[in-house]
């Protein structure tokens, strides 16, 4: 009896917070509870639709369209000489994921409020739960960029060994924001109003529809902070060959690094109040 | 003795309740209290977790501080079954919550050795579009288990459900009933150390709520610990070895099951089923005072749980001094939204035009079963006489009581276990014509 005593797991709830990044041990104990989260994400998502994952397809491909029309034909923006289709879907795939984990993840807490206060799992597991479950729209809309990379006839080049790193970079970046996001939505609505008006601002700060090249040289440093521009020059660069630019890559990815370390601790140091905040 | 599974030291909660907002009589105020609204908002929902020392040493009692628990401590060694009663707002759920990490502790400290699953609530993450099959491993994994041990325990959980039928059917076309059986199947089959749970067995019909008894009955035995919520003292009496009082946020009594219970249920707690004045401060006037004021059973002993398929008495204990007047006793009980469900005035035919004599009098209004539905009912005691406009006395809401439907079936809910609507709830006779023959559309 006294053998089985001392490996119980004994937990102390105090009213400090830490100062811990994750509590790893505790998330392992979770781990099929984080599959099936992410795994219900998935499945509901699409669910009582006639189009089902079709619509993973279509909502960047209406996107890219629109996009190529306006900015490709009619403001006819300057691409180094890559065809603007091409050109912009390279960048609206890994953004349309980066936006939708990223708003998913924000509201992630406030829409799983019910759950919140009936029991207890680690709350992290909230906004890392659409960073996954999005992976899957993000792989089925991978599809649109083959097609269109097969149609202009793109050869691949070494850079694309670049490409594992560049989504892990783009899962970073809404995990941080999310996390940040998340825990501050909880205790203040005012979120969810900004939201809408940050996704609109990231699209047209970062170089999604036009090229990083274009920014005046004394503003590229501190253009290059933003963590997204980073992972669409990064995809730009893996996926049609060309100079990879440093110079825009790095600082945005130590911030993004930045963004999730601290989104981590601030999180957990908000985590315990969330249920009498809401 | 070995350490205790839980062990809960000095446990205090506090919440900030709204307080009502100022005010303004003049456009410029509203204005500049519009502008400042940012700063205020802010610290408004700040202070929802924060609080000064002052407030945690108890010296600012402010009007917006409540103390859901106050320095609550207490152990419970491995294996025991403890039950934990108190009338609503006691802070029994907000122990639950905080023992199972919902939420924090304000200050002190609980150790807790073991495994914990707790269930507040049957069918917690249950999603509408996914099937039974698959709502059923989303929900086990919800409430702590593995994969692994739900697949070892899926069969199990399915018979124990009876919806074999439609495990592939979204939980959205389910029945309430079916939902909830689901629910507890997988809840009933969850192996923590320790077990937390809240009121969860007051849904289901009776076959169903005795089977989940009798489980629950099994985990006990299992040696598991048990911290158990629940108004209903049948189950806590039979299912607890140990009962734990909570009134006010603290701890007033710890012991044997069926002590607490008894005190509890005599003690009248919070909402009184009974009152009692003193000559001195009796109310009335010189020709008749109020002594008395009863909730009673069928045996006529005070009660603050009746049962809805049993009369309960309303009892005005009232002494005359002087003769001369016609006295009507009366009574008016409201429910817990302020409806007025009736009046009722002394019909004792006895007493009928009659003038009364000095005296103790006791008057007792007998109120039908399945009449009242569930829930509080508040109780107003007035003495009415043959004048419209002498009243000796009138006291609102002067004693209360719960209407507690058991689930045992004979009540006027049949087999339905959902919500059911309206301030009476009286059982009535249905009857049903069938005919074979049935009009097809179009033909």
């Amino acid at each position: 009896m006294s053998e089985t005593h001392t490996d119980k797991r004994v937990t102390v709830l105090t009213s400090e917070s830490g100062w811990a990044l994750f509590d790893f041990d505790e998330l392992r104990q979770y781990r099929d509870l984080f599959y099936f989260l992410v795994w219900r994400d998935i499945k509901v998502l699409y669910a009582q639709t006639i189009l089902g994952f079709a619509w993973a397809i279509l909502n960047p491909a209406v996107q890219i369209v629109i996009f190529s029309v306006i900015f490709g034909k009619v403001a006819n923006l300057d691409t180094g000489g890559v065809p603007y289709v091409l050109f912009s879907t390279v960048a609206i795939i890994p953004w349309t994921y980066m936006s939708d984990s990223m708003t998913a993840a924000s509201a992630s807490l406030v829409s799983g409020k019910q759950l919140l206060g009936k029991i207890y799992f680690p709350r992290v597991l909230f906004p890392l739960t659409p960073i996954l479950a999005k992976l899957v729209d993000f792989s089925i809309s991978v599809s649109i960029l083959i097609l269109v990379m097969f149609y202009y006839q793109v050869t691949p080049t070494w850079n694309l060994v670049l490409i594992p790193g560049l989504i892990l970079a783009m899962m970073l970046v809404p995990t941080g924001i999310g996390m940040w996001l998340a825990a501050l939505a909880i205790r203040y609505r005012d979120v969810k109003f900004a939201m809408t008006y940050m996704i609109k601002l990231l699209i047209y700060s970062a170089p999604i529809l036009y090229s990083a090249s274009a920014i005046p040289e004394n503003l590229r440093f501190w253009y290059s902070l933003n963590p997204i521009v980073a992972v669409i020059e990064g995809f730009r660069a893996a996926l049609l060959g060309g100079p990879i630019e440093y110079e825009f890559i790095v600082p945005g990815l130590l911030v993004s690094v930045l963004i999730f370390l601290s989104g981590a601790i601030y999180f957990r140091r908000m985590e315990r109040v969330f249920v009498d905040v809401i | 003795m070995a350490d205790p599974a839980i062990s809960v030291e000095g446990v205090s909660k506090i919440y900030r309740i709204g307080l009502r907002d100022q005010v303004n009589d003049s456009i410029g105020r509203s204005l500049l209290q519009f502008v400042k609204s940012p700063l205020s908002n802010y610290r408004k929902y700040r202070s929802l977790y924060k609080f000064s020392d002052e407030v945690l040493s108890g010296a600012d009692a402010g009007d917006d501080i409540l103390w859901a628990l106050r320095d609550v401590s207490f152990d419970v060694q491995q294996g025991e079954v403890v039950g934990i009663i108190g009338v609503n707002g006691a802070g029994k759920s907000t122990l639950l919550k905080v023992i199972s990490r919902i939420t924090p502790p304000t200050k002190g400290k609980i150790t807790i050795r073991g495994r914990v699953s707790s269930l507040l609530e049957v069918g917690t993450g249950f999603h509408p579009e996914l099937t039974g099959r698959e709502n059923v491993y989303l929900n086990g994994t919800i409430l702590g288990m593995r994969k692994l041990e739900v697949d070892r325990k899926f069969d199990e959980i399915i018979e124990f459900s009876g919806v074999e039928k439609f495990l592939d059917t979204p939980v959205k076309r389910y029945s309430m009933g079916m939902r909830v059986r689901l629910a507890f199947a997988v809840a009933a089959h969850l192996e923590p150390e320790i077990l937390i749970i809240d009121e969860v067995l007051a849904v289901g019909d009776a076959e169903f709520q005795k089977k989940c008894l009798n489980k629950m009955e099994d985990v006990g035995q299992e040696g598991r610990t048990v911290l158990f919520v629940s108004h209903n003292m049948a189950a806590v009496t039979r299912l607890c070895n140990r009962g734990i009082l909570l009134s006010a946020g603290s701890i007033l009594e710890d012991g044997n099951t069926h002590a607490i219970v008894s005190s509890y249920l005599t003690s009248g707690l919070g909402t009184t089923a009974a009152r009692d004045w003193s000559a001195s401060e009796a109310p009335g006037d010189d020709s008749v005072r109020l002594r008395a004021l009863r909730v009673v059973d069928q045996q006529g002993s005070v009660s603050e749980g009746v049962d809805i398929r049993k009369k309960v008495g309303l009892q005005m204990e009232f002494d005359v001094l002087e003769p001369g007047h016609i006295l009507l006793p009366y009574f008016r009980l409201t429910n817990e939204e302020g409806v007025s469900i009736f009046s009722t005035i002394d019909q004792d035919l006895q007493w009928h035009s009659k003038t009364r004599e000095p005296g103790r009098y006791v008057s007792t209004a007998w109120v039908p079963e399945n009449l009242l539905s569930e829930g509080m009912i508040y109780v107003q005691a007035a003495m009415r006489t043959e004048h419209r406009k002498y009243r000796p006395f009138q006291e609102a809401d002067a004693i209360a009581f719960n209407v507690i439907d058991t689930m045992e079936g004979g009540s006027a809910r049949g087999e339905w276990v959902g919500k059911l609507l309206g301030a009476v709830r009286p059982k009535l006779d249905w009857t049903t014509d069938y005919s074979a023959e049935v009009d097809t559309p179009g033909g």
